[in-house]
């Protein structure tokens, strides 16, 4: 039999993608956290404290290196997954699929190259500005990203893409945590509802909460 | 001279067995390497003797026609497998479940066989067990056993309304981890057409790749039919479409005689036939017998009222129902022998107070058993199958009473073996249902799946191995070699003229056709005249089929009716022989019921003075000549069976 | 009824397939879908041609055999249920029909409908069993099983290996059925014994032969005409992770 290992498995595949994505749902609520602080009217004087420490402290850093790393690997394995899902059935059926599925759980792949595609904005946004790659708004200090955001959210524009991209990664999220669990192994016919249930919680709060400073920004007029 | 002998062993009844294995002849394990076994069929009896050869060393190859050993339709078995473990503490024992068999199929069987399938019961739910059959079990942990019809104590193991399919899974497990050994080799999709004779033992097998319909030739040391019942000489029937004879009626030609073929189990509680169009009957588990309640309209004016659904079968009043079985048969009521139900079915029916559009139905009812143990608790015991039944019938059981019709259900007769499971040909063994050997005139309910197994796994691995003890000097053939060559030239010559008639009837319409006239005069009831007229319609389709049949498509490719059109020849010669060995049976007994010999309240007489015998058939020339083996009953007296 | 067919047509696994369009008509409604494809298969053999090859055995929904992908679902549109115990009632009078073969570079197509399905043979040998001799096993009562255990591992063992969950999956993968298999035997004393090494073996086999992999979507579980849990998936996943980490490494 050909070498079967942990990660050369169709099942090992499935748990790094999953184990990953937990992970990065772990800094989407840290990264939460500190965008929120820009509700706090204090001229971004917390929300920049913050941004600073993130872009300074060493444990931080490291786990940037650490985030970028679980970040790739979780697209590389969804692509090799998905790469091999895709030859499984050469010859596509002329009706589509009617069987009785999630909505969501069948857009995983899109959704995920939406949040893909949105990050790379987001990059250029900011975390290039960060590291140099990209020189900030005219006037602006490449380290005021509180300025920053609040160019970006006063275009409302820009302000309703961001809240679409947080429509779809709703989307992904509230599939992507009760799915971690399946592929970990647990199913249980207790808890296997309320695991559900924060899944559905945890899309809702995260895209909500995003979604409410392009909001804010859009009502006050700031 | 009576060509035929049974080689059953000396001893008392209840050491034979024990004797036997501890005298048969052996094979060495380096020995064992050297030798071939051919096993056709993988139900329980095929899938359980390869895996129980490969086991032990033998290099074995089994063949299937279906796509998967899984799907042969042992799976199909619902109720359960009986053994006389005697966990209720209800006075089971070896004796008494041999006793029950030997009675049951109305003193038809022999003796020894089935004590020793008594005998080994046991070990099958153990090695079932141990392979990880799911039965059911109570909250100690310990196995559950429900009752069946026939006997007075419970002693059916069973898996939710699937035992056959655990089973089988179970078996095929097993012949699984063997094929991954190298031990069995798995020919899927592949039809035996004929068995090949060297020198007077059967030495090999001719089969048709379905998928690309190239003619095989096979060797082996030793042929093993498992290939099962041939119900389907009626056409409409409770067995897969799939299931036919052809292996054991071309082994019939080439010398394997065969027994007793007039035994068909006609079951009680079947779905009835609901249009010509219908292709397939379906069971619906004895096990309904037990909660359910049969019966008809008293007035012949409210059967017909019925029949035309102008009124619902709740508005039946009490007291214009006839509950007659329990009006017949106050001792065992419901809970009659199949034989016994279906027949007293077919008596209202033919009196014209059936219901259905046809008129061929009986009403199972519930309603009384819902009211004392509540809906819940019906659900939970039949659940399954009242959703089965409202599936195909689109009525609620619940609310409705089912309607049920005998369906042509099981075999008993088949090819002739003796006590070490060998057909008249030397090599050449047969196992399950397709033999004839443990069932009598009539099988009892979770018998089938005891016998297959018994023979697979614990039987034929000692008689297999002791013929095969002298084998052991002959060396593996090339199927380059003459009697090869020859058996798959005349296969090729059949297949040929047979897809060359190019006539007008399909092979559905004619095995239709073949269908009706053995149910119609040879059905449940058979009397002399019925079967002399049946004989006399049945004749002209050997003609038909040569001179009007239309096969279409190629030999040389995927083609179903290829496969359907070859079976067909061969049911509609056994059809023939049936008919003959029901009109030389001038008695009733078990599933045959010929109207001449009945007592004066209409139950079946047997005449054991001068049918006592096994009625087997041997070809030659085109003739059937009848061989008796004479049955001895050294243990168990012969009486009249009562229900009343 | 009447209906309208458009059946996939395909002479075998080399050739290429297309859609052919057939009418049937006077079906009645208490009539089985496979009876329906009888009446045009005898109407196909009155003109002459090679009728449609479909799989199908038992028909009463428990031998696996029959795989049709009616109108976009595997075993049509019905649930718990195989194609052959579908009705023509379960259609509208004068509807199209659009019947194809599963889809899955695992099950190669044979004929028409009809797909090789070996490679779940395959997957079981590889270590769908319980390694036992013939009459080598204790009493059958000597080991309490749980009723829980016990009816779990029945609700697994149901699986008739049509490939329905392959065939619906958008993935073709076969998890539902490797899963079914290691829960049945799994869930049970008898088969913990060999537990870990089944998984792995099964699970190799079962990603060389060109299955998909789950994405937890459970079109399978809807389609299974067992109605097998996902559970079993997630048990297949424990026992396969925690066998490949804690585990002595062993030739397998």
């Amino acid at each position: 039999m050909a070498k079967h290992g942990l990660i050369t498995s169709s099942i090992g595949k499935k748990l790094i993608v999953g184990t990953a994505g937990l992970f990065l749902m772990m800094f989407l609520l840290v990264h939460l956290s500190i965008n929120l602080l820009l509700l706090r009217n204090d001229g971004g004087e917390w929300f920049n404290a913050a941004s600073h420490f993130m872009g300074s402290n060493i444990i931080v850093k490291i786990f940037e290196v650490v985030l970028f790393g679980v970040f790739f690997i979780h697209i590389i394995y969804t692509l090799l997954l998905t790469f091999k899902n895709w030859a499984s059935r050469p010859v596509k059926y002329f009706m589509t699929n009617k069987s009785q599925t999630s909505f969501f759980s069948k857009y995983m792949f899109h959704t995920g190259v939406i949040i893909f595609v949105f990050l790379v904005f987001h990059f250029w946004h900011f975390f290039f500005i960060k590291l140099g790659f990209v020189s900030p708004p005219q006037g602006i200090d490449s380290e005021n990203f509180y300025a920053m955001a609040s160019i970006l959210f006063n275009n409302p524009v820009y302000s309703i893409v961001y809240i679409i991209f947080f429509v779809f990664l709703g989307f992904h999220l509230n599939h992507s945590l009760q799915s971690a669990f399946q592929t970990l192994g647990f199913n249980h016919n207790l808890y296997t509802p309320f695991i559900k249930s924060v899944s559905m919680f945890c899309a809702v709060f995260i895209s909500v909460g995003f979604s409410v400073i392009p909001v804010f920004y859009l009502i006050t007029d700031k | 001279m009576n060509p035929l002998n049974a080689r059953i062993p000396e001893g008392p009844l209840a050491d034979k067995w024990t004797n036997y294995k501890a005298s048969c002849k052996l094979v060495n394990p380096a020995n064992k390497r050297k030798l071939d076994i051919i096993v056709v069929g993988t139900g329980l009896a095929g899938a359980s003797a390869a895996a129980a050869l490969g086991e032990v060393g033998y290099n074995v190859k089994v063949f299937c026609y279906q796509d998967s050993p899984r799907r042969a339709h042992s799976i199909a078995a619902q109720g359960g497998i009986n053994a006389d473990k005697n966990y209720q503490n209800d006075g089971d024992s070896v004796h008494r479940l041999f006793f029950d068999t030997i009675k049951g199929g109305d003193y038809r069987a022999r003796e020894a066989n089935v004590h020793r399938l008594a005998e080994v019961s046991n070990n099958i739910i153990d090695q079932c067990v141990a392979q990880g059959v799911p039965f059911a079990r109570d909250y100690g942990g310990a196995l559950d056993n429900r009752s069946f019809g026939g006997a007075q104590v419970s002693r059916t193991f069973y898996a939710r309304g699937q035992t056959g399919q655990q089973l089988l899974l179970g078996a095929y497990g097993a012949l699984s981890r063997q094929v991954a050994n190298g031990s069995v080799k798995l020919y899927n999709r592949r039809d035996m057409l004929e068995v090949v004779l060297v020198d007077g033992k059967a030495r090999g097998i001719i089969v048709r790749n379905l998928v690309t319909g190239e003619i095989e030739k096979h060797f082996g040391h030793a042929v093993v039919l498992a290939t099962g019942g041939y119900g389907n000489v009626y056409f409409l029937s409770t067995n897969a479409m799939g299931s036919n004879v052809t292996p054991c009626w071309r082994a019939y030609k080439k010398g394997a005689m065969f027994a007793n073929p007039c035994f068909t189990q006609i079951h009680p509680t079947c779905i009835p036939v609901h249009g010509d169009f219908q292709s397939k009957l379906t069971l619906m588990s004895e096990s309904l017998r037990n909660d359910g309640r049969i019966w008809v309209p008293k007035k012949v004016e409210d059967a017909e009222r019925l029949r035309k659904k102008e009124i619902s079968p709740n508005d039946i009043q009490e007291e214009d129902r006839d509950y007659y079985l329990e009006r017949r048969y106050p001792a065992f009521g419901n809970l009659v022998p199949r034989d016994v139900a279906s027949r007293a079915a077919k008596e209202r029916c033919d009196a014209n107070n059936g219901v259905s559009h046809s008129g061929l139905a009986v009403y199972l009812d519930f309603k009384d058993a819902i009211k004392r143990f509540g809906i819940d608790t019906i659900k939970a015991r039949y659940g399954n199958l009242f959703q089965m039944y409202q599936k195909i019938v689109d009525e609620d059981p619940y609310q409705v009473p089912m309607m049920i019709y005998p369906a042509v259900h099981y075999t008993m007769g088949g090819t002739w073996v003796d006590y070490n499971l060998m057909t008249t040909i030397p090599g050449l063994f047969a196992i399950g249902e397709c033999n004839f050997s443990d069932h009598g005139a009539n099988r009892l309910g979770a018998s089938a799946l005891m016998q297959g197994l018994a023979d697979g796994y614990f039987v034929l691995p000692y008689t297999l191995g002791s013929y095969l003890a002298d084998e052991i000097h002959s060396p593996r053939m090339t199927t380059e070699e003459a009697p090869f060559k020859e058996a798959a030239g005349e296969i090729d010559a059949m297949l040929n003229k047979m897809i060359n008639v190019k006539g007008s009837q399909s092979v559905d319409n004619l095995h239709k056709k073949l269908g009706k006239i053995m149910w119609d005069y040879c059905g449940m009831g058979r009397s002399e005249k019925s079967l002399t007229k049946g004989l006399e319609l049945i004749k002209p389709l050997k003609d038909e089929f040569w001179n009007d049949i239309k096969v279409p498509g190629g030999l040389n490719e995927y083609n179903p009716e290829v496969e359907k059109a070859g079976r067909l020849i061969d049911f509609i010669e056994l059809g023939e022989l049936l008919m003959k060995d029901a009109l030389n049976r001038k008695e009733s007994c078990g599933g045959h019921f010929r109207e001449e010999m009945q007592t004066e309240e209409g139950e079946a007489k047997r005449d054991d003075d001068n049918f006592r015998y096994v009625a087997t058939w041997e070809h030659q020339n085109g003739e059937h000549i009848l061989h008796k083996e004479e049955l001895v009953f050294e243990n168990v007296e012969l009486k009249q069976r009562n229900y009343k | 009824m009447d209906f309208t067919l458009k059946i996939w047509r395909q002479l075998d696994a080399g050739s290429k397939g297309k859609f052919e369009t057939y009418q049937v008509t006077n079906v009645s409604p208490d009539s089985s879908f496979f009876e329906m494809l009888d009446t045009l298969n005898q109407q196909i053999i009155d003109q002459g041609e090679m009728p449609v090859s479909f799989d199908h055995d038992c028909r009463e929904g428990i031998c696996g055999t029959c795989s049709l992908f009616v109108n976009g679902r595997p075993h049509g549109p019905d649930t718990g249920i195989t194609t052959c115990q579908l009705h023509m009632r379960r259609f509208k009078d004068g509807e199209t029909i659009v019947i194809e073969p599963w889809r899955a570079k695992a099950f190669p197509i044979v004929r028409d409908l009809v797909v090789d399905r070996s490679a779940f043979d395959k997957i079981i040998q590889a270590g769908g069993y319980i390694s036992v001799n013939t009459g080598c096993s204790p009493d059958a009562n000597a080991i309490p099983i749980p009723k829980r255990a016990a009816d779990l591992s029945m609700d697994a063992a149901a699986c008739i290996g049509c490939g329905a969950c392959v065939a619906s999956c958008k993935n073709a993968s076969a998890m539902l059925f490797v899963g079914a298999k290691v829960a049945h035997l799994g869930l049970l004393p008898q088969g913990k014994a060999e537990a870990s090494r089944r998984v792995q073996q099964m699970v190799a086999e079962m990603d060389s032969l060109g299955f998909g992999n789950c994405t937890n979507m459970y079109a399978c579980e809807a389609e299974c005409p067992k109605e097998i849990n996902v559970s079993t998936i997630a048990l297949m996943n424990r026992g396969f992770f925690m066998a490949k980490i804690f585990c002595e490494k062993e030739e397998l």
